[in-house]
């Protein structure tokens, strides 16, 4: 019983990260159709921001650790989202009405050099971070195991939590969020009526990519080791949740995630944990086959 | 006589080797409903398309007048910009409603430029700051008016692909009204409407010309509309204007009745006599 709590609560932790990844790509799906596999690789981009921020600002003496913190979520946030908004402008807009396969290619290849830009500039081993926040509680003792709530995993959830409030408040009540909708749903029309397509989209790409940056600060201080290749796995898991949680629906991305992420963390704990993306990815399948749109993912009913 | 709001100079639209629109002029003069008339594939949907950016014409000018004597090059402009800036706004031959929004949500997507630079991009409807909540309020106001106007007002909160057929053009029109035009471009607003709805439909119109001063250029099929509405009928056939009048003009001018009903010139001049 303890060992399961813990279990769950590493499990909401990890699916946390990986919803508000998620998030990004389905967003993404939802107005232009395409899938962004550099996403991932923008998550990374903001965990080495949040890396860099951090060791500048302690090298400044700011030791004042929620101040620090907040310091790094912000400029995180801002410098990815530009990240984002540079990527969709350099290699999928002059693509945008060419035939649908090509903007996914650019993504494999942005997806490449994003990596391989890193790589180069930040060097290839990994990059250790030392714990930031530290300490928790101890929610239960027995049988020789004690469950732990870290602090780390506490901001995590609150954090998620919070930040899909506010974005699916956007999306639901401000005027980016009906031109979003709107564009998804027809992005000529949009356009008679005086939304600025393109601009929407850059937006719907900087929304995606600060998201991951948040991710990717989680990430670092989590884990405390990154490396330039944390991206693809972290991406590919979280494309996973958006598809099993219904592409192209937002709260679907988060229970996606945290679906995800608890299937790895049960299967780990429990199985062994070289399979635990085996199960994962199987969980996938599975669920596809019965729901071909993914848990909250609205089926395509054409009228006749 | 009124000034023209909307002149459409020797415009040519070729696609390829098909000449689509050849040498097209006509004028959609201020404060009256102005009605493009054709058989099909004459060309009246590529005017539409011409004119609110969807197409950039081969050759031509498309000169739109506001009263205070700005005037805008549509052939030079992007669709969004055409809305915002020259106030043209236009519905399509099939619905294309926002099916998945609210009937609501629909007419504020049309206010859409109002709201975004009202919301300081957003970042002002987060922080509620700004007045912006004012300016949705006003938004909102509108949407109501044109509801009622559509009488559609008990189906504010329904997805808009729940409404019965008539009422989605209905809504068309209301929603292409939320942008603020100056001249509103219907393409076959009646088309599929039983003859009530289509007598509600000239009701709206005539009110959208009379209360709010509104021009309209519009294409039909059915003659019961345009003839009962129009000020002012244009006909083309294969791309050109054959003719170009009032309605008692149009409705007994032998070219018009050749093109219709596919005889020559000399015949039809026996049958209108």
């Amino acid at each position: 019983m303890e060992y399961f709590l813990q279990q769950l609560i590493n499990g909401l932790t990890l699916g946390s990260i990986y919803g508000l990844i998620a998030i990004g790509y389905t967003m993404v799906y939802g107005i232009i159709g395409m899938i962004n596999f550099a996403h991932g690789d923008i998550f990374m981009v903001g965990a080495f921001i949040s890396l860099i921020v951090f060791l500048i600002l302690m090298s400044i003496g700011v030791t004042f650790i929620p101040l620090a913190l907040l310091i790094v979520l912000v400029v995180a946030m801002v410098v990815t989202s530009a990240y984002g908004w540079t990527v969709e402008r350099l290699a999928y807009r002059p693509l945008r009405s060419s035939f649908r396969l090509a903007p996914l290619i650019t993504a494999i290849g942005m997806s490449i050099f994003l990596e391989n830009y890193v790589q180069i500039a930040q060097g290839a081993r990994v990059k250790p971070l030392q714990p930031v926040i530290t300490g928790g509680y101890t929610i239960m003792q027995g049988n020789g195991f004690t469950v732990q709530l870290s602090n780390i995993q506490i901001i995590i959830m609150v954090l998620t939590v919070a930040l899909m409030a506010v974005f699916s408040w956007i999306i639901a009540r401000t005027p980016l969020g009906r031109a979003q909708r709107a564009c998804e749903q027809d992005r000529l029309m949009a356009g008679l009526l005086g939304v600025n397509v393109d601009r929407t989209i850059s937006l719907t790409f900087v929304i995606g990519a600060a998201l991951a940056a948040v991710a990717g600060l989680m990430f670092l201080l989590y884990y405390g080791v990154i490396d330039f290749y944390i991206g693809f796995v972290a991406g590919i898991k979280a494309f996973t949740a958006a598809v099993l949680g219904g592409i192209g629906s937002l709260p679907g991305a988060m229970l996606g995630g945290l679906i995800i992420g608890l299937i790895e963390t049960f299967w780990s704990a429990y199985f062994t944990i070289e399979y635990k993306d085996v199960a994962a990815f199987s969980m996938l399948a599975i669920v596809l086959i019965f729901l071909p749109s993914g848990l909250l993912g609205k089926p395509e009913v054409e009228k006749v | 006589m009124t000034d023209a709001i909307l002149k459409v100079e020797h415009m040519t639209m070729r696609f390829g080797g098909l000449v689509a629109i050849d040498d097209l002029s006509f004028d959609a003069r201020r404060g009256e409903i102005t009605a493009l008339i054709g058989p099909n594939g004459a060309g009246k949907t590529t005017v539409f398309n011409c004119i609110t950016g969807f197409y950039k014409p081969t050759a031509g000018m498309l000169t739109m007048t506001h009263e205070d004597g700005s005037t805008f090059l549509l052939e030079r402009m992007d669709d969004f910009r055409i809305t915002r800036h020259a106030r043209v706004a236009r519905t399509f031959q099939n619905i294309r409603l926002f099916g998945g929004m609210t009937v609501l949500e629909n007419l504020l997507v049309a206010q859409h430029n109002k709201l975004m630079l009202a919301s300081k991009f957003t970042i002002g409807a987060i922080l509620g700051i700004g007045g912006y909540r004012g300016h949705e309020k006003e938004a909102v106001e509108l949407a109501r008016f044109w509801l009622d106007k559509a009488g559609l007002t008990a189906r504010a909160d329904d997805p808009a692909a729940d409404l019965p057929y008539g009422d989605q053009r209905k809504l068309e029109i209301a929603r292409a009204m939320c942008t603020g035009p100056k001249l509103l471009c219907l393409d076959e607003p009646a088309a599929g409407l039983n003859p009530k709805e289509s007598d509600d439909l000239n009701k709206m119109l005539l009110g959208i010309r009379d209360e709010q001063g509104i021009s309209i250029l519009l294409i039909e099929h059915d003659m019961n509309v345009v003839m009962g509405i129009s000020d002012h009928i244009v006909v083309i056939d294969y791309g050109k204007k054959i003719s170009d009048g009032d309605p008692a003009f149009i409705r007994s001018d032998p070219k018009v009745i050749a093109a219709y009903l596919g005889v020559d010139e000399s015949e039809a001049g026996e049958l209108a006599s």
